[in-house]
């Protein structure tokens, strides 16, 4: 899969000077990592609607507390509305200050099912909910055949829906993975069994990024012994991922999960801030490992939806609506609130329930994907069809 | 790169020769496709089932898979599965036991000790755990009754539960012995209620925390989308906050009754773990899904499940994913539309659904077709290597299942793992199962130290080279196989080719 997107990127070389940002150099050309936070992740609780006072009558147990600066346990305070969970004090908040991140609240889909299924499904498709759709092609895939020589890729076990489509997109998980088992000559005897089947680019692609991720985890371990702190969990995958889209791919997928709180959820502690601290320090690690390519980085972090907005009998929250989703990235004009926003009050809640979604996730990714490879309307449309992209200007 | 690779296929026939073992004769070499349809009805086909096979011949053998009442396990695998604790295990004493302990634990004045019993507390948990997983596997490579098998896991999936959440560890083998297992070929609606009440679903989608002015909604949304009816079944929002009002007060209790008023007393039940306190139900009257249920207790969780498994989109959503299990593939329009209506005339007979499924031209011509997953992938290849050896340790197994991505009550989220063939032959897991045919592959992997660490190692080495083999698999090979099975330098590398072949991929 390398070698051949090498080929159709050498045969492309002529066109650098003139076409643009679509055609920019590999050096400078935009990565783009969407973090796909799967469970639905109780966005009330990370950005804090400190001014509600609907929000504190309505989380009696797990509400975080408006800021205070003589208090950690109190949400860092980001505009005269909203705050940040302390959870992120290390992490998101630093680069909030520097600018290198953005919320957009009230961010989400048209689809209210509130199944987490069906709406991480259909967030992954991205076609319109009107209609009848192509189970089998996610709006990453066709991102990715939009943008000649910008090798997309999977951090999953599995390939996620967004990613499937007409051509085989490679994943690789990056949990815990060592020497590369097969030699040039058995990947060849193993992969010539597929020729002509289904599966045979898929099983091409896997036998070849195995070497890759191999010789990028030789780089780790002498990085390892160069300085003693090692990372663990998220962290430890974010720094691969972070090397591996250093290296070549530009286009990246990574979900991570167990975001359903309906029990327990916590506050500025508990279950819920523990994720986040990891994700937090998963994310800073990245951006540091990213180095300088930081600035041409954007990370994008969704989830399938919010959560109600009152606390349920057992200190957590049920499946809603309108999320929060997160832009980082080291050249963002970030350091604020993006996109369409209402005041947050009972009065103003979808369904007596939860956010409503003001931003339409295609729309503004659409905005973001045009401003980031300079895609024209048409190719916009092949991406997500039938929408109005809208610009955030936030890259 | 050897110049002169030895060619291993070769040498293993010169060994068979040589050792004296005769060739197959027509009458012992199964059929193209009766091997086929043993690699779907079965785990796999080995040479215990083509034994049986030729004995019985297809449809006394289909109906021994429908009536196996003859369970029979080899005797060092039923001694195996008679050990274990989780066999005589009562979920009632256990719960109560795990209850006095944690407050034992919160008790303790010291941080540390308190981890360290908590430590030690889990641990039992997961032993117990790691029980149910080596009974589940077990039974998967060596009990006669396949269908079964395959139906027990598949039904475990579809009620899927995770093993990591709450004290579920030590409540899974329960959970698939009782709530699961007896139901597999029975009615679906017993299936829905045996989980329904069992404590392991309870604590996992939290409707054990569910009660009146305390309404959790997690269980009843699941129980409407993944267990019944499936997500675009035309049930509203309104309709899962009515089922979590109906489901109020279905909860666990494993200690003392609790004091309920006299005039509710009669409504009070209890079985095992299972609770229904009236006490923390809502009496008022529901609407689900157009039918009026009158508040009166646990009756109404009854009739709401007779409602929907009576809808048309349960006979739908239960039939679609039984034939994509058995065919590799959605039903086409036509199946799914005759298995439905068995379904439907049989009120969820899921028996009766199978055996449409199975007479059908669309599963005849499904065969082969359909690709292994995970759990399909690792029991058919121990069967292969290993028919008729009693493997001493399911360890290796387990780790080869979790490098896959499909553990046994592995699967966090409640939706199950999904049956389609895109879900697992993406480049990185195929790469990785050419690893794990590898391991298989290159010698006994640990399947044979006995696991109370006795020490005493049987020689395992994978046996697939063997008359088995050349009477029924190799005749089914493609050229491009073959070739690649040519190029082979050892009988490691041959047996890895083997099992990382298209052939032994696809059921």
């Amino acid at each position: 899969m390398y070698r051949r997107q090498l080929l159709q990127l050498a045969a492309l070389a002529p066109l650098y000077a003139c076409a643009g940002r679509l055609y920019a150099m590999p050096g400078s050309s935009p990565r783009f990592l969407l973090v796909f936070l799967r469970g639905g992740y109780d966005c009330a609780n990370v950005l804090v609607p400190c001014s509600s006072s609907d929000y504190y009558e309505g989380r009696p147990n797990i509400a975080i507390a408006k800021p205070n600066a003589t208090d950690i346990n109190s949400a860092i305070a980001l505009d005269s509305d909203w705050g940040l969970t302390p959870a992120l004090r290390d992490s998101i908040s630093i680069m909030y200050q520097r600018g290198e991140a953005a919320f957009i609240p009230f961010a989400g889909t048209e689809d209210l099912s509130r199944s987490h299924f069906e709406t991480q499904d259909s967030i992954e498709l991205g076609q319109p909910m009107q209609g009848t759709r192509n189970l089998r092609s996610g709006f990453m895939a066709r991102l990715a055949a939009q943008l000649q020589g910008i090798n997309p890729i999977a951090f999953t076990d599995s390939l996620p829906l967004t990613f499937r489509g007409e051509t085989d997109i490679p994943n690789v998980s990056l949990k815990g993975v060592g020497k590369p088992v097969f030699d040039q000559r058995q990947a060849g005897i193993l992969a010539s069994m597929y020729a002509g089947n289904h599966l045979q680019a898929a099983i091409n692609d896997g036998l070849e990024l195995r070497q890759e991720v191999g010789r990028s985890m030789e780089e780790e371990m002498n990085a390892a012994n160069r300085d003693a702190i090692s990372a663990k969990g998220f962290a430890l995958e974010a720094q691969r991922v972070a090397r591996l889209m250093l290296d070549q791919y530009r286009l990246g997928f990574i979900d991570v999960g167990g975001w359903d709180t309906h029990v327990n959820e916590g506050g500025a502690n508990g279950a819920l801030a523990s994720n986040l601290t990891n994700l937090g320090s998963g994310l800073n690690a990245l951006a540091q490992t990213l180095g300088n390519e930081w600035k041409n980085t954007v990370v994008v972090v969704v989830s399938e939806f919010g959560r109600t907005f009152k606390e349920n009998g057992n200190r957590g929250t049920d499946h809603g609506h309108g999320s929060v989703y997160w832009v980082l990235g080291g050249g963002i004009k970030g350091g604020h609130i993006a996109g369409e926003q209402i005041q947050i009050s009972r009065a103003n809640l979808s369904q007596d329930r939860d956010y409503p979604v003001l931003n339409d996730y295609r729309a503004m990714l659409g905005g973001m994907f045009k401003t980031l490879w300079g895609l024209s309307d048409q190719q916009l449309d092949k991406v997500f069809p039938q929408i109005r992209a809208v610009d955030l200007k936030l890259v | 790169m050897s110049l002169n690779p030895i060619k291993w296929s070769n040498c293993i026939a010169l060994l068979l020769m040589v050792s004296g073992i005769t060739w197959a004769t027509a009458a012992e070499t199964l059929k193209r496709d009766d091997v086929a349809w043993l690699n779907r009805i079965t785990y796999g086909v080995n040479s215990t089932t083509a034994a049986q096979y030729r004995q019985l011949g297809r449809t006394r053998f289909l109906n021994a898979q429908f009536n196996a009442s003859d369970t029979a396990l080899p005797a060092e695998i039923a001694a195996q599965i008679a050990s274990l604790k989780i066999t005589n295990l009562d979920v009632v004493q256990q719960l109560a036991a795990i209850n006095a302990e944690n407050q034992r634990i919160n008790a303790l004045p010291d941080e540390t000790a308190k981890q360290d019993a908590r430590k030690v507390l889990n641990d039992q948990g997961n032993a117990l755990a790691y029980e149910a997983a080596r009974r589940h596997l077990l039974n998967a490579i060596y009990a006669p009754a396949q269908l079964q098998e395959q139906l027990d896991w598949f039904w475990l999936n579809h009620f899927s539960v995770f093993q990591g959440k709450g004290n579920i560890r030590w409540l899974i083998g329960d959970y698939e012995q009782q709530a699961i297992r007896p139901h597999v070929l029975g009615k679906f609606r017993d299936l829905v209620l045996a989980t329904l009440k069992h404590p392991a679903m309870l604590q996992y989608l939290d409707n054990a925390q569910n009660a009146n002015g305390k309404i959790n909604e997690n269980y009843a949304r699941e129980l409407m989308e993944l267990h019944t009816l499936g997500v675009d079944a035309g049930y509203t929002q309104q309709d899962v906050q009515e089922l979590a009002r109906i489901l109020t007060g279905t909860g666990i209790n494993v200690g003392t009754a609790p004091k309920v008023k006299a005039e509710w007393q009669p409504l009070y039940r209890r079985e095992g773990a299972f609770e229904f306190n009236p006490a923390r139900h809502d009496f008022g009257d529901k609407m689900l899904l157009g039918n009026a249920i009158k508040g009166s207790g646990f009756d109404e969780v009854e009739h709401a499940v007779d409602v929907l498994v009576a809808q048309p989109a349960c006979a739908r959503f239960i039939t679609r994913k039984l034939g994509e299990y058995f065919l590799g593939a959605p039903p086409p329009p036509k199946l799914q539309q005759q298995l439905a209506a068995m379904f439907q005339k049989t009120k969820g007979d899921i028996a009766a659904v199978l055996r449409t499924l199975f007479a059908s031209s669309e599963f005849n011509s499904s065969l082969g077709k359909a690709f292994k997953d995970p759990m399909h992938y690792v029991i058919s290849s121990v069967r292969f290597a290993y028919a008729g050896k009693a493997i001493a340790n399911t360890h290796p197994i387990i780790n080869w299942l979790n490098a896959l991505g499909e553990p046994l009550y592995g699967r966090q989220t409640p939706d199950g793992y999904p049956l389609d063939e895109t879900s697992w032959s993406s480049s990185g897991q195929m790469s990785k199962r050419f690893e794990i045919a590898r391991v298989i592959g290159s010698g006994n992997a640990g399947l044979f130290e006995p696991e109370d660490g006795s020490g005493i190692k049987h020689a395992g080495f994978p046996q697939l080279a063997t008359q088995f083999y050349f009477e029924n698999i190799e005749s089914n090979l493609s050229p491009t196989t073959r070739t690649a099975l040519e190029q082979a330098t050892s009988q490691t590398e041959w047996n890895t080719y083997l099992l990382s072949s298209p052939e032994l991929n696809y059921r």
